[in-house]
């Protein structure tokens, strides 16, 4: 945490201290607005360490912030949004990566994981439950329950 | 002369946790009690020169002593006493010291209270120790030592810094390290155990107040780091998944799964091989946070390669523990007796399924983390792995385990029944969906999603009081009975349902910020007024002020409801005048549970300025569940089973194990 912090303030050195979203940034209809806010929270900051553009004091996240905005006021879908900015600076920029053959394994891992966990889990309750419990009869015991058998029948 | 003797001290600590670390494990192995002796007695001595050590370099920050050069990098004569202090662990060096002070420390207490451990344990318990204290003293000591002086000492320090001179930083590390490190002594049980070859339930009775103890300082490290986070940075979240928050987290849940295990350990002797190699995973857990903190390999995989030393050199005290650990659990494991039937469901069975998802998302949040980093070094392909992604895989795997919680106290050990169990659920059902319903009114509006989350907060809350209820039999018996029997009750049942009640109330607080938090951007000018949760901030104008080592301008603001002013605050932009940096320190007002927070942001040329304010509905409760939590932890700490008598090995031998007959 504290390295992030002082990344954070690195940033604020380098960068004038602007705020995040600024009132000129915002748009007018409160919808769009919306979506645009949803949709920066999804892009990373390509200066900073692990912040969004819409956490994100940079100006490089500012312009990206406008950027978004440019483009949904024009009519784009979120989906055209993404393929946009992705198209302009890189898969890099997306905080939840798309499932692509580099990314199978991250995306994959928690199902893998669950999976093989659960059919571990299965299959020692298998086990267990196939176990006898308790200790085997000792030959005595087994002549004296022999002989009750016997004359009940 | 005095910082010298600190740097001798330290020196002397790794000559004798190198003994420590060798001749108690020849005594084990022999039999020889002097040999074995000797661990207690160099673990108290490696805790008191380490403690010297750490004393010096205290006393060299808070006397502003430039000419050595961790003081004159980090300190500065004009800051508040206590952050000479805190500036002690506010760097790489002070703060690798206070690791190495907490992980003698935990050493010491082990060769304190371990007179009940079997001889040959407790020795190798304490040279497992050892091996640690060895290797971190020598990393200190080759790559990263505090005592360096300067030839020509500097006339005034290059100051703290400014967002670390904060109350937050004085607690969050070192909870976080007691934490961290005190996982380090589940470890040294779990391969002291696997070089005895011997292992019962007794061990895990043993192991289960250290897990508790780390695992209560963790949560209260974490929910100090969050908060810190919250009003220090001045934007108003209040978890990141940065790479530096999931180090901390992963061991968390890494160590909650092992304080479950060892519980169906301890009671049924099962999942012995599960929690043996559960507590080395959740130090190596530890260890590798602190590689990824400490190493420098998270800002970037390039900064790493550029000066590797103090990176390689904890890469390679990783790869011997976790590696060395992981060997010796694969020769050993096999040995080990499996024992301790049970249906799958069953208390057993759902502490397994709380294992397994814990496990799993221990797992998801490791890959997510390091998952860009290995991706680069392998294929030079950079992609980002954010907040959207963890949130989306970590609250998926943590929604049917949140649903399972009030089930597992419920069901009887080795054969419950998952229909009587939720027969008695019924009415915490229903008193969660009216309360999570309740709230959600309360909000007024918001996704049908939180409505859920409420419903889901308030059954857990409700679902672990069920525990208490039905044990002390409330309703059935006369009121004087069910108070003597709700006394009665072990005080590790009050602190299960306590640690749940804690996850329903953050879970609880999540829900509400997530789904209820509102966020104003507005210009304003003085007298200019805005709403946020059903308050008016009155802006009243800007005012300069002068601390100690910094100068900074405070806007004023009055908070009003129904035209009644109830509240004032101030919200400031500081600028550190020793490093020319600028933070903001957010103004923040709680409301019941509920908080108002203002941030400072340009002042416009017409002598406006941006302000940004949020009203965050219900968000102590995120971190008072988590104070819930710890207390449950601190409850369970203190169960009278857990103080005294943990039974001898031989009395556990009487009790008939249940073999398997082949």
């Amino acid at each position: 945490m504290i390295r992030r912090l002082v990344y954070v303030v690195l940033l604020l050195l380098s960068a004038s201290p602007v705020f995040a979203v600024n009132p000129d940034e915002v748009l007018a209809d409160p919808a769009l607005e919306a979506r645009a806010r949803a949709l920066s929270a999804q892009l990373r900051c390509m200066v900073c360490q692990n912040q969004s553009i819409d956490d994100s004091n940079a100006e490089l996240a500012k312009d990206l912030r406008v950027l978004v905005r440019e483009r949904i006021t024009a009519g784009d879908s979120d989906e055209a949004v993404i393929d946009y900015v992705v198209s302009r600076y890189g898969e890099f920029v997306l905080l939840k990566p798309r499932l692509e053959t580099k990314t199978l394994l991250l995306w994959g891992a928690p199902i893998v994981l669950l999976l093989a966990g659960a059919a571990v889990m299965i299959v020692s309750a298998r086990r267990r439950s196939g176990r006898a419990t308790g200790t085997p009869l000792s030959a005595e015991e087994r002549d004296r329950l022999d002989a009750v058998l016997k004359d009940s029948e | 002369m005095i910082i010298e003797l600190g740097h001798y001290a330290l020196v002397l600590a790794l000559g004798v946790s190198a003994l420590q670390a060798i001749l108690p494990v020849f005594g084990a192995a022999r039999g020889d009690r002097a040999l074995m002796e000797i661990g207690t007695v160099a673990a108290k001595a490696t805790f008191l020169l380490v403690a010297l050590s750490f004393g010096v370099l205290t006393y060299a920050h808070v006397t502003s002593d430039f000419s050595v050069q961790n003081v004159w990098e980090n300190s500065h004569s004009q800051i508040p006493l206590i952050y000479k202090f805190s500036g002690v662990w506010g760097n790489h060096e002070g703060s690798m010291l206070l690791w190495m002070l907490i992980l003698t420390f935990f050493s010491a207490l082990v060769a304190v209270f371990g007179h009940n451990l079997p001889d040959t344990l407790k020795a190798n318990v304490l040279a497992v120790q050892a091996w640690i204290a060895s290797a971190f003293s020598l990393f200190i000591l080759l790559t990263s030592n505090p005592f360096n002086r300067l030839a020509d000492v500097p006339g005034e320090g290059r100051d703290l810094n400014p967002v670390l001179q904060d109350i937050g930083l004085a607690i969050h590390p070192p909870l976080l390290y007691l934490g961290y490190v005190g996982f380090s002594v589940c470890f040294s049980f779990a391969v002291a155990a696997l070089i005895d070859g011997r292992i019962d339930a007794a061990w895990a009775r043993w192991v289960r107040p250290w897990t508790l103890a780390a695992w209560t300082c963790l949560t209260a490290g974490i929910v100090m780091g969050s908060y810190w986070a919250y009003y220090e940075l001045g934007w108003g979240g209040w978890w990141f998944w940065d790479p530096v928050e999931n180090a901390s987290f992963i061991p968390w849940l890494a160590g909650t799964a092992l304080l479950h295990s060892a519980l169906v350990m301890e009671k049924r002797e099962a999942l012995k091989i599960w929690t043996v190699l559960l507590a080395i995973l959740t130090f190596s857990m530890s260890l590798l946070g602190t590689f990824l903190v400490r190493s420098g390999v998270l800002t970037s995989v390039h900064a790493f390669a550029t000066d590797p030393t103090r990176g390689v050199f904890i890469l390679v005290i990783l790869i011997l523990f976790i590696g060395g650990a992981f060997s010796l659990f694969a020769f050993r494991a096999a040995h080990l007796k499996a024992g301790g039937l049970f249906a799958p469901i069953s208390r057993e069975g759902a502490l397994v399924l709380n294992n397994l998802i814990l496990t799993t998302a221990a797992a998801t949040v490791l890959t997510g983390t390091l998952y860009p980093l290995v991706l680069e070094a392998l294929t030079g392909s950079k992609i980002s792995v954010g907040a959207p992604f963890f949130n989306m895989t970590f609250g998926l795997l943590m929604l049917p385990l949140l649903l399972a919680v009030p089930f597992g106290p419920l069901l009887a050990w080795k054969r419950g029944d998952l229909l009587g169990a939720g027969q008695r659920l019924f009415a915490a059902v229903a008193i969660g969906l009216v309360a999570g319903c309740a709230i959600y009114y309360a909000q007024h509006g918001g996704p049908v999603m939180a409505l859920a989350g409420l419903v889901l907060g308030a059954y857990m809350i409700a679902g672990s009081l069920t525990e208490l209820f039905l044990r002390s039999g409330i309703g059935k018996v006369a009121g004087s009975v069910a108070v003597r029997r709700l006394a009665g009750l072990p005080r590790s049942v009050f602190g299960t349902a306590l640690a749940h009640i804690g996850l329903g109330v953050t879970l609880i607080g999540i829900v509400a910020v997530t789904a209820f938090e509102t966020e104003h951007i507005v210009e304003m000018k003085p007298g200019m007024t805005a709403d946020a949760g059903g308050y008016t901030l009155r802006f009243d104008g800007l005012r300069d002020g002068k601390g100690p080592n910094y100068t900074e301008q405070s806007g004023h603001f009055s908070v009003m409801r129904a035209g009644v002013t109830v509240a004032e605050m101030w919200s400031s932009k500081r600028l550190y005048t020793a490093r020319r940096m600028p933070t903001t320190e957010a103004g923040i007002k709680t409301f019941g549970l509920s908080q108002l927070y203002v941030s400072l942001g340009d002042g416009m040329a017409d002598g406006g300025v941006v302000v940004r304010i949020w009203w965050k509905p219900l968000i102590l409760c995120i971190w008072g569940g988590a104070l819930v939590m710890m207390m449950g932890g601190a409850v369970s700490l203190s169960d009278r089973r857990l103080r005294i008598g943990a039974p001898s090995r031989a009395r556990k031998q009487k009790r008939p194990v249940l073999e398997p007959a082949q």
